[in-house]
């Protein structure tokens, strides 16, 4: 059995359009259904996202497929359907406002050649709203937002998305010929494609400055800009190359379930604090110390505090393990503080003034005279046996504080250290293990 | 088995356990990891993940994903919030269901990117113009985290709106040891759709009709204007009005399917203590700690921000004279409380310097 399919002979609906007289705009429309109907497309596979302004009522006019968003934005939901569905055909419509609002995603748009087409009508100002300038507006014109004549620099929309990438460059006006057959070649091409395509607002443009149909030439050519397909590049097709490279990426990453397997030593929640420095592996040397925790059938919370840049300043990690499951509140006082440097030390001042002999300082040989009335012990990496690079300094005097307080066997904290440093974790485990046995 | 988990990766395996197929957004400090996260997984699950230009396209990406026939979130902190504010608008004229992660972050402006805050509670309820409802869910541990964003999506679908997750800096950065059955398990359901007819109806007000979807082999139109239930401009009043109506019922007069509430109550108890979000933590604490002395004491973890859990929290006030909130903000939800409790004494808890609310300031207010 056969199917015979009879091309549609219009994408538009019956209504007229609602655009002033001598408006740009409908004969612009008149050449994107002429281009739908010699594409022979379904107009449900079509569709049209339109923007905000004059342009933005384009879609309505349409049999297709529409989606009539906000100012600028139109690339942004055009890139979201097409990354959903490749196989339709997405058409953006948007003015020289939305081009001005929206700039960065257009030329985002255009850099990463989603197979969106985008048609401009560029009319030099903002029609619907009364015919202010806009990033398009030539200088010198007047507009009601210019008076004294536009001292602004006109956006160069083509050259802008064609250096950035755009598959499909075309600059022309409303009244080019073949314009239907340019928004075919753009249609049609696999990447981002634009067309700017200059017209007449007879509403407020043509009478302040007195434009005409040769007038845009002329002005095209006053700005130095060239007409024609100015950009037309073979690309990879975003969605295509998405899917290809999502087809090399493995599995789903899988949850890491902890057995447990060693037995606590407390019976009341337990508190430590490492205050070091950011860059310094304070927080994986706690994570490494929770794990062990939890092998052996504690509930621990760890919070951390860093500031919003990487390797610099303060790195400071609490960590609470409990025999019942406990919420992550924030320790006012540990029970155990590590130091391991100047920028802990910096943020645990209020932490040092408020413990007492029941808790223990563990820190580095540098901190003996810090203020505290809470034990200290020092412990000096010169005694060590083996090296211990000084980014595993926290691990091993967190290992010491394991022994001191008896948490959880040392064994816990050896069989959490596995991983891609599980070497270099057990020799400073076992550096702070010794010194403190 | 257990998992020493962050509500980041908690939050992200709701999701896709959920069926999110879309996701888009832009780096912000605490919410990285969630875009991290589904760069690295969601294609693996045949999905796409973006990350735009800025948090205005990033929005929209998964608006224009949804209408396509994904599942959509996205995830951002406060600042981001402000860029969504206008397209969170677009979400709930155009009826798009859509995840909305808020990792909540000091504000206003910048603020503190690593700092903790209950801030934008009010925020994501009014982020746009125009005052209509939307849905707000907010975990308290890492476990609400997994099955309150899948609730999200869940809810997303049956009220075709925007549905924010809201969580903080702590809650999503701070490992917690979970015990994985406590993940819980919630049924999402699926899309219904619809090809052919009127992408909307207003008739019954409270009514949502199935989205439709492009490519389906009928025309689908959509726009964020006013418009009919072909989705064609209009400025009728009636049909304006029609259409605002059904934005507001659709979601008020089914408060009930929404309510989500961790109610602890002692009948002997005279305070009640209200918390959500990573306050939570210390309402349940200082329930516990005080019963633990003798001392009878009520708690109730707000999970449903918006609507306003109602009836839930006027259930909980009875025989209370008395009603604790603990907030990291100046009081913002308290409000609400005070305006539904009548005479009882609301005593607010409000920090806004960067620390947490612990269990014994929650204790020494009740005295």
């Amino acid at each position: 059995m056969s199917i015979t399919v009879t091309p549609l002979e219009t994408f538009r609906t019956e209504d007229p359009y609602p655009f002033c007289p001598g408006c740009g705009h409908g004969s612009v429309l008149d050449s994107l259904n002429e281009a739908l109907v010699m594409m022979e497309l379904d107009p449900a596979e079509v569709v049209i996202v339109s923007d905000i302004g004059c342009a933005g009522l384009s879609d309505q006019y349409f049999t297709t497929s529409a989606f009539h968003g906000l100012h600028g934005r139109s690339t942004t939901y055009a890139t979201g359907i097409k990354l959903r569905r490749p196989d339709l055909t997405v058409v953006v419509i948007m003015g020289d406002g939305g081009t001005g609002i929206g700039g960065t995603h257009l030329i985002n748009a255009a850099r990463r050649n989603v197979g969106i087409s985008v048609i401009v009508m560029n009319n030099f100002n903002f029609g619907m709203t009364g015919g202010q300038h806009s990033t398009t507006t030539p200088e010198g014109s007047i507009t009601s937002t210019t008076p004294g004549g536009n001292l602004e620099h006109p956006l160069d929309i083509c050259g802008t998305v064609g250096v950035n990438g755009a598959g499909y460059v075309y600059r022309g006006t409303s009244f080019d010929k073949d314009l239907p057959q340019r928004m075919v070649d753009a249609i049609r091409h696999p990447g981002f494609a634009l067309l700017d395509v200059w017209d007449l607002c007879t509403a407020y443009f043509v009478p302040k400055n007195k434009l005409g149909r040769k007038g845009l030439d002329t002005t095209m050519e006053g700005l130095g800009l060239d007409a024609g397909v100015l950009f037309e590049r073979e690309v990879a097709e975003y969605t295509e190359a998405y899917r290809e490279a999502a087809s090399r990426m493995g599995k789903r990453h899988a949850p890491v379930t902890i057995p447990i397997e060693y037995e606590s030593g407390i019976d009341e929640p337990l508190s430590i604090v490492a205050a070091g420095s950011a860059g310094a592996r304070v927080r994986s040397a706690a994570r490494l110390v929770g794990l062990a925790g939890i092998r052996s059938g504690l509930w621990v919370t760890q919070r951390d505090d860093f500031p919003v840049t990487v390797k610099a300043g303060h790195s400071v990690s609490q960590l609470v393990l409990s025999p019942e499951e406990i919420p992550p509140v924030g320790v006012s006082v540990p029970d155990v503080l590590v130091l391991l440097s100047e920028d802990g030390l910096k943020k645990v001042g209020e932490m040092l003034e408020g413990m007492g002999p029941d808790q223990l300082v563990v820190a580095l040989p540098e901190f003996a005279q810090v203020e505290t009335k809470a034990r200290v012990e020092l412990i000096d990496p010169k005694g060590w046996t083996s090296r211990v690079p000084k980014a595993q300094f926290g691990l091993a005097l967190l290992a010491a504080a394991v022994v001191r307080t008896g948490m959880f066997p040392p064994e816990a904290l050896r069989a959490a250290a596995g991983g891609p440093f599980e070497a270099e974790n057990v020799n400073a485990i076992d550096a702070g293990l010794g010194l403190a046995g | 088995m257990r998992e020493f988990i962050d509500g980041t990766t908690a939050i992200v395996r709701g999701a896709l356990d959920a069926g999110c197929s879309f996701f888009a957004g832009y780096p912000i400090t605490p919410a990285s990891g969630i875009l991290m996260q589904m760069m690295r997984d969601l294609p693996k699950t045949g999905g796409v993940a973006m990350q735009g230009e800025d948090e205005i396209a990033s929005i929209g990406m998964c608006i224009g994903a949804t209408l396509s026939g994904a599942r959509a979130m996205t995830a951002t902190s406060g600042p981001g919030i402000s860029l969504y504010s206008e397209s969170i608008g677009l979400a709930i004229m155009g009826e798009v269901p859509l995840v909305i992660v808020d990792v909540q972050r000091m504000g206003p402006s910048t603020g503190a990117a690593t700092t903790v805050s209950q801030g934008d509670v009010q925020f994501i309820r009014w982020g746009t113009g125009g005052g209509f409802p939307v849905i707000a869910l907010s975990p308290s541990t890492v476990a609400e985290s997994y099955w309150l964003t899948a609730k999200a999506f869940d809810l997303a679908e049956r009220f075709r709106c925007p549905v924010f997750l809201v969580t903080d800096k702590e809650l999503a950065m701070s490992l917690t040891t979970v015990d994985v059955s406590a993940y819980g398990e919630v049924s999402v359901r699926d899309r219904e759709t619809a090809v052919g007819g009127p992408p909307h109806t207003y008739q019954p007000s409270d009514q949502v009709t199935a989205l439709h979807e492009y490519g389906q082999g009928e025309p689908v139109r959509f726009t964020g204007s006013t418009h009919d239930e072909n989705a064609y401009i209009t400025k009728s009043p009636p049909v304006v009005n029609a259409l605002n109506r059904h934005l507001i019922d659709k979601i008020e007069e089914h408060r009930d399917e929404v309510e989500l509430v961790d109610a602890d109550l002692d009948p002997s108890a005279d305070t009640l203590v209200i918390g959500y979000g990573v306050t939570g933590g210390a309402v349940r604490a200082a329930v516990s700690t005080s019963r633990a002395a003798g001392t009878p004491l009520s708690g109730l973890v707000v999970q449903s921000l918006w609507p306003i859990p109602e009836t839930a929290i006027g259930e909980a006030v009875q025989g209370v004279t008395r009603i604790v909130v603990p907030e990291l903000n100046v009081g913002l939800y308290r409000r609400e409380i005070e305006r539904i409790v009548g005479d009882i004494d609301v005593i607010g808890i409000e920090q806004i310097d960067g620390d947490l609310i612990s269990p014994e300031q929650v204790l020494e207010v009740i005295g």
